[in-house]
């Protein structure tokens, strides 16, 4: 059987054009995608997998039973995770924190929160893909490498798409990298300003004041000659419809906030003179869904604690890496994120030592240490939903497989049945 | 059977003013006016609505209360919510937000005040699927989304090709693709124009890269509606919105309409005389006049109201030039193919003398046009307040000596000459029974809302009745939701979902292959993708067309 206009869930682009082949329902063969995705579909089967308590294989209701304990005899538990799943889950894991007094957080307090705090700072001039793809004539890729990370985005939406006002793609472009060092995103651009390590704010600082027409009196700003910046601020300045995608490069260096503060500024100022926009290139493939749930359910993306009864939002306390390192969440509950690999050796320590529930398909490090495992279907693969790409289009992610294994929304679902009684 | 017995009715849509009546529910609707026979209402619930006033339940035309747009002012703004929240409860989840409330908090909020039914007024359809996502998520309300239409590239490629009958099948297909209720039109042309940097001023201005008008778009989308047969008019938000003379194009946009229907939204804000950075003056008696004079329109009004707003519109050049003019903090949207969009936040003050005479126009308007089936109560919510302040607005229609010492309390240019101040005018209860339910939910083509008639879908409210306006409307005594008791006394005493309304046009299926070249050319995501499944709506109402 072939299957069209799949939705791949592995990164903020979720390419929908994606075909997939199945046969006795095993994917026999992925088309169109790259090889992130490629590898997420068709390592796709797994066999049945019970969860697991203390890692004794118990029945579905006995683990949920376990984990509904484990949460309602916290003082301080975390949900953390959300960002490779879809928001149907999503919305039922706040539903969870709410009813626990739980904090809740998501992998955006890793990569872009920053980048919600200089939006909530000074404002986001921002488009859908395909405006880029449509009239972009300048595009700047900060602190960011799509060649590796994002691998279709060029073709699709910003380098050699071709569009309205674009019809010739590559050529009606030019491409712009800014960097701490080459990559293969920069192998790929006209222009190449290689930064130095932690001087993205002042970079982004002397845009700001050559646009306002101020002199410099020093030649080069972290790295850049001054001449070299005057020259990208014209092309900026002169340009049909411009726009800078950001990445982690930029969020979580230097200034982190202040450097998205700054760069959300400089696009604001940039629409006295023509069209101007910026976009953070987010990572996983829902995790703008993760911002956009967490948002309409509370009033704020990430890093919020419910202990009072209502929603409170605080980066730096409620965030998961704080809260862990600071030992104050005394349970998890980690949704599809594997943190015990990724998070700061403190944070990851506490992590192991505290109970912990995890939904994942995979049995990740996180899971290894847990005490209570859920193995859960695959987003976008066996189950259903809805993910929000990087510019916050939701796009219906299909079952291509069936799956031995219940969903995530369906497991919250239960948990929160579990909790209630 | 619940009876709802010896309240003061106020059912303007069967000419009831205040007269005692009984009203008669089962399975959700309004069964009869007159109790049952002997034994009939056994086992069933008295609500003895003696001194009670007794009215449908609210159903608001307009307002900003789920989607992108809105989701995007509640991430940008935590400074709206942390002063305002609430509590979960054993029934309720807890929530924040101020003028972006967050979406449980929404519903409840709307509940509470006596409303049943809010229509979304502004959902780019390319991002439909969120609005859907988020109506899943706020309770209490029967709900409906307006689709953005006025600066869509196939609808304006077909009105510059002479396709309008295949701008209609488009039409048709794109409201059920989108699980919409209306077609809504946001400064035609201008958001297109916007993406250059520029904006429409006139009518008959061009829109770039597709060499159509205002003018074009307007009376083609207006002629598709008739055709359809939908049960809403044309949703239009006006060319000039928020600059200082743009009464002069309102009242152009109301003639152009050739007396085909159409109602105007936030029509405070298209009421300005003066010029274009040096004053603003209230021209609403021109405005009103056209208003009077077209039984064709209707309109609500977008009142004032001081304190705390987030202007937020798919009128994206609009945004910018408010951004420019407070400096505050500023997001835009631009949506391939379809619109854009902004929100700024805005902080309306009594002693700033502009925005005192955008209070006055909004009240101005509510009292010179003389049909109230005709003019809505609405703050444009969040744009020129937030929805909770009705009662405010109540108030301030009802009480003309409160509304003299409000005026008396605006900055002194403002005052100066203002019109208000002659205008003695009191709404009765019948009137605002009009202005909130009656007049919208026929304006919006609900044959089962705003009235108490048999058939009536049984959403209920009872207030007590208090000379205070603002306090009675404030705080219902009683409020039904489909024949169930969902508030009392102003508090949430059951959680319950509504329906999202929509509407499922026929169309010339012939249409799907121009579409699907068109998505390949236009779009970043594939036609199948686009449409929104029946699935996401948990519990729906097709409304049918005419």
């Amino acid at each position: 059987m072939r299957i069209e206009n799949v939705v791949c869930p592995f990164c903020g682009c979720l390419c929908d054009d994606i075909v997939v082949e199945v046969e006795d329902d095993r994917i026999t063969a992925v088309k169109k995608v790259c090889s992130n995705g490629r590898s997420l579909f068709l390592n796709a089967h797994v066999e049945a997998a019970q969860p697991t308590v203390d890692g004794e294989e118990v029945a579905w209701p006995e683990a949920i039973d376990a984990a509904a304990r484990i949460l309602t005899d916290s003082a301080s538990p975390l949900i953390y995770g959300l960002s490779s799943t879809a928001s149907e889950a999503q919305r039922k894991a706040i539903a969870l924190a709410d009813l626990l007094g739980a904090s809740i957080d998501s992998t955006s307090s890793v990569c872009h929160g920053t980048t919600t705090i200089g939006i909530q700072n000074q404002g986001e001039p921002t488009c859908t893909l395909g405006e880029v793809k449509h009239r972009s004539d300048l595009v700047i890729f900060w602190g960011c490498n799509p060649a590796e990370a994002h691998v279709r985005h060029f073709a699709r939406y910003s380098v050699s798409a071709r569009g309205k006002l674009t019809p010739q793609g590559r050529k009606d472009r030019t491409v712009v990298v800014v960097d701490v060092r080459p990559t293969r995103s920069s192998k790929r651009a006209d222009i190449f300003l290689q930064v130095r390590s932690g001087c993205d704010f002042d970079v982004l600082t002397a845009l700001r004041a050559l646009l306002k027409g101020e002199t410099l009196d020093v030649t080069e700003v972290g790295g850049v000659s001054v001449a070299q910046l005057a020259a990208l601020l014209e092309r900026m300045k002169g340009c049909r419809f411009g726009i800078i995608f950001f990445g982690m490069g930029v969020t979580q260096t230097g200034a982190k906030y202040l450097n998205i503060t700054e760069l959300l500024a400089l696009v604001a100022e940039l629409n006295d003179y023509t069209r101007f926009t910026a976009m953070p290139m987010r990572g996983h493939g829902n995790v703008a869904g993760a911002d956009c749930t967490l948002t309409w359910q509370t009033g704020y993306p990430f890093a919020i604690n419910f202990a009072r009864g209502y929603p409170q939002y605080n980066p730096g306390e409620f965030t998961a890496v704080d809260l862990l390192a600071r030992q104050e969440a005394d349970a998890a509950l980690i949704i599809a994120s594997d943190p015990v690999a990724h998070f700061p050796r403190r944070a990851a320590q506490w992590l192991s030592q505290i109970p912990t529930i995890v939904l994942d398909p995979e049995m990740n490090l996180t899971a290894r240490e847990a005490k209570v495992v859920l193995p859960t279907a695959i987003y976008g693969v066996s189950a259903a939903g809805t993910a929000y790409r990087m510019d916050n289009v939701p796009l219906p992610l299909k079952k291509v497989v069936d799956s031995p294994q219940p969903t995530d929304e369906q497991v919250l679902d239960w948990m929160i049945e579990r909790v209630k009684t | 059977m619940i009876g709802i017995i010896n309240g003061e009715v106020y059912d303007p849509q069967n000419g009831i003013n205040g007269e005692v009546r009984d009203i008669w529910i089962k399975d959700g609707k309004v069964v009869s006016a007159s109790p049952p026979g002997p034994g009939g209402a056994e086992g069933g619930q008295i609500i003895d609505a003696a001194g009670l006033v007794v009215m449908p339940g609210g159903v608001d035309i307009h307002s900003h209360i789920v989607g992108a747009k809105v989701n995007a002012g509640r991430k940008f703004r935590p400074e709206d919510h942390r002063d305002h929240v609430r509590t979960r409860t054993a029934l309720t989840r807890s929530g924040s937000g101020y003028t972006v409330p967050s979406t449980f908090m929404t519903g409840y909020g709307y509940a509470e005040m006596g409303y049943t039914t809010v229509m979304e007024a502004a959902t780019a359809p390319l991002v439909a699927r969120h609005t859907h996502e988020e109506l899943e998520d706020t309770p209490m309300l029967d709900m409906g989304a307006f689709i953005t239409m006025g600066n869509n590239h196939f609808i304006m490629k077909c009105i510059r090709d002479g396709q309008r009958e295949k701008a209609r099948d488009y039409v048709a297909w794109l409201l059920g693709a989108t699980k919409g209720y209306a077609i809504k039109i946001v400064n035609p042309g201008g958001v297109e124009n916007w993406k250059w940097g520029q904006n429409v001023g006139e009518l008959d201005d061009e829109v770039i890269g597709f060499g159509v008008t205002p003018r074009q778009i307007l009376t083609t989308l207006a002629w598709i509606n008739d055709e359809l047969g939908l049960p809403h008019v044309p949703h239009i938000h006006c060319i000039n919105l928020g600059q200082p003379g743009n009464a002069r194009t309102t009242v152009e946009t109301v003639e152009a309409l050739e007396g085909r229907r159409a109602h105007f939204c936030h029509l405070q804000f298209l009421s300005y005389g003066g010029e274009p950075g040096k004053s603003l003056r209230s021209r609403a008696a021109e405005v009103a006049r056209a208003v009077n004079e077209h039984p064709n329109v209707t309109v609500d009004v977008g009142q004032v109201v001081f304190g705390e707003a987030t202007t937020m519109t798919s009128d994206g050049p609009l945004e910018y030039r408010l951004h420019k003019l407070t400096g505050n903090k500023w997001l835009n949207d631009d949506v391939e193919g379809e619109t854009g969009g902004g929100i700024v936040p805005m902080q309306y003050k009594r002693n700033n003398p502009i925005n005192g005479v955008q209070w006055l126009i909004g009240l101005e308007l509510f009292l010179l046009i003389d049909d109230p089936w005709r003019v809505f109560l609405t703050t444009d919510h969040p744009n020129a307040g937030p929805f909770f302040c009705y009662p405010q607005v109540i108030k301030l229609l009802m009480d003309r000596d409160y509304r003299a010492e409000m005026l008396a309390g605006i900055h002194r240019r403002a005052r100066k000459g203002a019109l208000l101040a002659e205008l003695d005018r009191e709404y009765s209860l019948y009137e605002i029974a009009i202005i909130s339910r009656a007049g919208t939910a026929r304006a919006l083509g609900l044959q089962n809302k705003g009235h108490l008639g048999v058939g009536a879908d049984a959403d209920v409210t009872l207030y007590r009745k208090l000379d205070d306006k603002e306090a009675m409307f404030a705080k219902p005594y009683l409020v039904l939701k489909d024949g169930q008791v969902v508030v009392r006394d102003g508090q949430i005493v059951r959680e319950q979902q509504g329906r999202t309304l929509y509407v499922a046009p026929p169309y010339d299926p012939g249409i799907e292959a121009d579409l699907r070249a068109h998505f390949e050319e236009c779009y970043t995501i594939s036609f199948d993708n686009y449409p929104v499944a029946p699935e996401y709506l948990s519990r729906s109402e097709v409304i049918p067309c005419v």
